[in-house]
């Protein structure tokens, strides 16, 4: 930075007005510094505000959940009660319907992500069909989440029912399960591309080494393509799992939202995500609400973890 | 034997393929599915009258879904005055200093923001900005306003953004700013009439995947918006949007509601497939990479 002093003033004319002239230009130059200055330190500004607002968040959160964590501790964590009317508030039901929904949902959905990544990034990378499925795929991203809960309302709720009412447990329709064929539905376009982008980055001397050895396309995908990527796509099933954890709207409408544990994948149950946006705006005591901002917490705790382990495992990935 | 062998590796190969392929295509069903059902249910209920009318109370059937489009046009608009600004001066930052410490926290966080669940937003925003405004004990319906669904609702339209421009940004020749730093331009005219002019395709197709994004996300509305059975135009105020609406009259037992959802859903889902088509085209043909 250059200060006031160290400016050239020094003038070999000296009659008034180049005198005045001068020090217009220098003020000029000043003038321009700063601005430069300031605009610089405004973008900093709007970057440091990223800082500030995920600290905020965790901050928050902390904050307005420290009456339950004094007043419950940690074994909130895996009581199995939560009955708001008698003041009992344990997490267990939820934590294990995200568990399960997001497991299961994850399980469902990994065979056609994975068949997708290698339909689009080894077989036929290029094409229209491969564009067609691949605009689609992207689609399946873009249709928003409470419409996928409206649709699953009204009609995977009855399908579900009656293969309920066909294989013999009682037919409530709605439930963990119901919610996690709708998750595995949203979830895999996140996988995909993912997996798609690693197996495209896989080197073509090491497929043709294959290939020259005699083995058939699928010995090639098995022992070469898939090898190479597994971490590529561990990492984009890591990310679809994040996304699972903290959907709301869709499994909200599907869940059946009761704070029971849940007895078998066909049960109702909840979410922790579920269960915020279902009970905030009516938990009128001031321990209710601040165990549910718990919960919030121990969401954005899980997710955040899951997410940054798979965007480290895809920059190591992408940077070999 | 070996030609045996042979056959067998080949036809375990083929059979891979084509369960492969079933496989990959079977992900299309449930999305045509989808559209389909909706387009079949939402059709019919749309019509000028549906445009223009606000919901009618229970009972009493029509109505239309007039305050959910005004309210979701200016809360999405009202997010993007907010996040479009900061999330270039963010992006632009990141691009300038791309190895300086405070740029890679920069980057870990935005990247954190981007993971963070909606609902989670959703309950900072309502401390942030509602809580305040609320003088009730716990909450009184008091402090909802317009305002903190659109801040919400650009907290999550930030990361992508910063992630486009930056991506952006980093693509262009470095000769391109050197040519005009040697001309004397100063640092912030160099950004405003050199740098940013040259990557806005990228940054506007940012923008536009951000809007479309956002424009059916729920969860972070709850607890902001809220939602409003009558027109509203006050941000300081509770307003409706679309997914709101859709969310509030899907859960509902009334068929007179359940018709204006389907309605919702249709508008809802033409509109941000209109918004992602449009991306895209304008992707193909500024040739961006994003």
């Amino acid at each position: 930075m250059i200060t006031r002093s160290e400016l050239p003033l020094r003038v070999i004319n000296s009659s008034p007005e180049a005198v005045a002239k001068a020090k217009a230009r220098a003020r000029r130059s000043f003038r321009q510094i700063r601005t430069e200055n300031v605009f610089k330190r405004t973008l900093m500004i709007a970057g440091l505000l990223m800082i500030v607002l995920v600290l905020g968040i965790c901050l928050t959160l902390a904050w307005q959940s420290r009456l339950s964590i004094s007043a419950l501790g940690p074994k909130y964590l895996w009581s199995k009660v939560w009955d708001p009317v008698q003041d009992i508030y344990g997490a267990w039901p939820f934590l294990l319907g995200t568990l399960l929904t997001s497991f299961l949902a994850l399980i469902i959905s990994i065979p056609f992500s994975i068949s997708i990544a290698i339909f689009l990034g080894e077989y036929h990378p290029k094409g229209w069909l491969p564009n067609f499925l691949k605009n689609a795929v992207e689609l399946i991203a873009a249709v928003p989440s409470v419409i996928y809960g409206f649709w699953g309302l009204a009609v995977l709720v009855p399908i579900v029912r009656s293969f309920e009412s066909s294989i013999g447990v009682q037919p409530v329709g709605v439930g963990i399960f119901s919610s996690s064929l709708i998750l595995a539905v949203m979830i895999i376009p996140y996988a995909a591309s993912l997996g798609r982008s690693m197996i495209s980055l896989v080197p073509s001397h090491l497929k043709e080494a294959a290939y020259g050895l005699g083995a058939t396309r699928w010995e090639v995908i098995r022992s070469v393509v898939l090898p190479y990527t597994k971490s590529g796509l561990f990492a984009g099933i890591l990310l679809s799992l994040g996304r699972a954890l903290g959907e709301t709207m869709a499994v909200t409408m599907v869940i059946g939202n009761t704070s029971l544990i849940p007895k078998s994948i066909f049960a109702p149950g909840n979410t922790m995500a579920s269960v915020i946006a279902n009970e905030f705006t009516e938990a009128d005591k001031p321990v209710y609400l601040s165990a549910l901002i718990e919960l919030g917490l121990v969401l954005f705790l899980v997710t955040v973890v899951i997410n940054l382990i798979g965007k480290k495992i895809i920059d190591r990935f992408t940077n070999d | 034997m070996d030609g045996k062998n042979i056959k067998l590796r080949l036809g375990k190969s083929y059979g891979f393929q084509w369960l492969i392929y079933i496989l990959a295509f079977a992900c299309l069903l449930p999305l045509l599915a989808i559209l389909f059902y909706i387009v079949r249910a939402g059709i019919t209920k749309i019509n000028w009258h549906f445009l223009v009318n606000i919901p009618k109370p229970v009972g009493e059937s029509g109505g239309g879904i007039a305050n959910a489009l005004v309210g979701s046009i200016i809360i999405i608009l009202s997010a993007s005055v907010i996040a479009v600004p900061i999330g270039i001066m963010a992006g632009v930052y990141l691009s300038e200093n791309r190895r300086s410490k405070l740029a890679y926290w920069v980057r870990l966080c935005t990247d954190i923001l981007q993971g963070v669940p909606s609902i989670v937003v959703g309950i900072v925003a309502y401390f942030w900005l509602v809580r305040p405004w609320d003088l009730g004990p716990i909450h009184h319906k008091g402090g909802f306003s317009a305002l903190s669904g659109s801040a919400a609702l650009a907290m999550m339209m930030l990361p992508i953004i910063i992630r486009s421009t930056e991506e952006t940004l980093k693509l262009l020749p470095d000769s391109l700013k050197e040519a005009a730093l040697a001309l004397g331009m100063p640092f912030h005219r160099v950004i405003f009439k050199v740098i940013v002019p040259v990557g806005i395709s990228g940054i506007l197709s940012g923008v536009m995947l951000s809007i479309a994004r956002i424009t059916g996300e729920t969860a972070p509305l709850l607890f902001t918006a809220f939602g409003n059975p009558y027109l509203s135009v006050n941000i300081g105020k509770p307003m409706q949007s679309l997914p709101l609406l859709i969310f509030n009259y899907a859960t509902s037992p009334y068929t007179d509601w359940l018709n204006l959802a389907w309605g919702a859903s249709l508008v809802l889902l033409l509109w941000v497939l209109f918004l992602n088509i449009f991306t895209k085209v304008i992707t193909r043909k500024w040739k961006v990479q994003l």
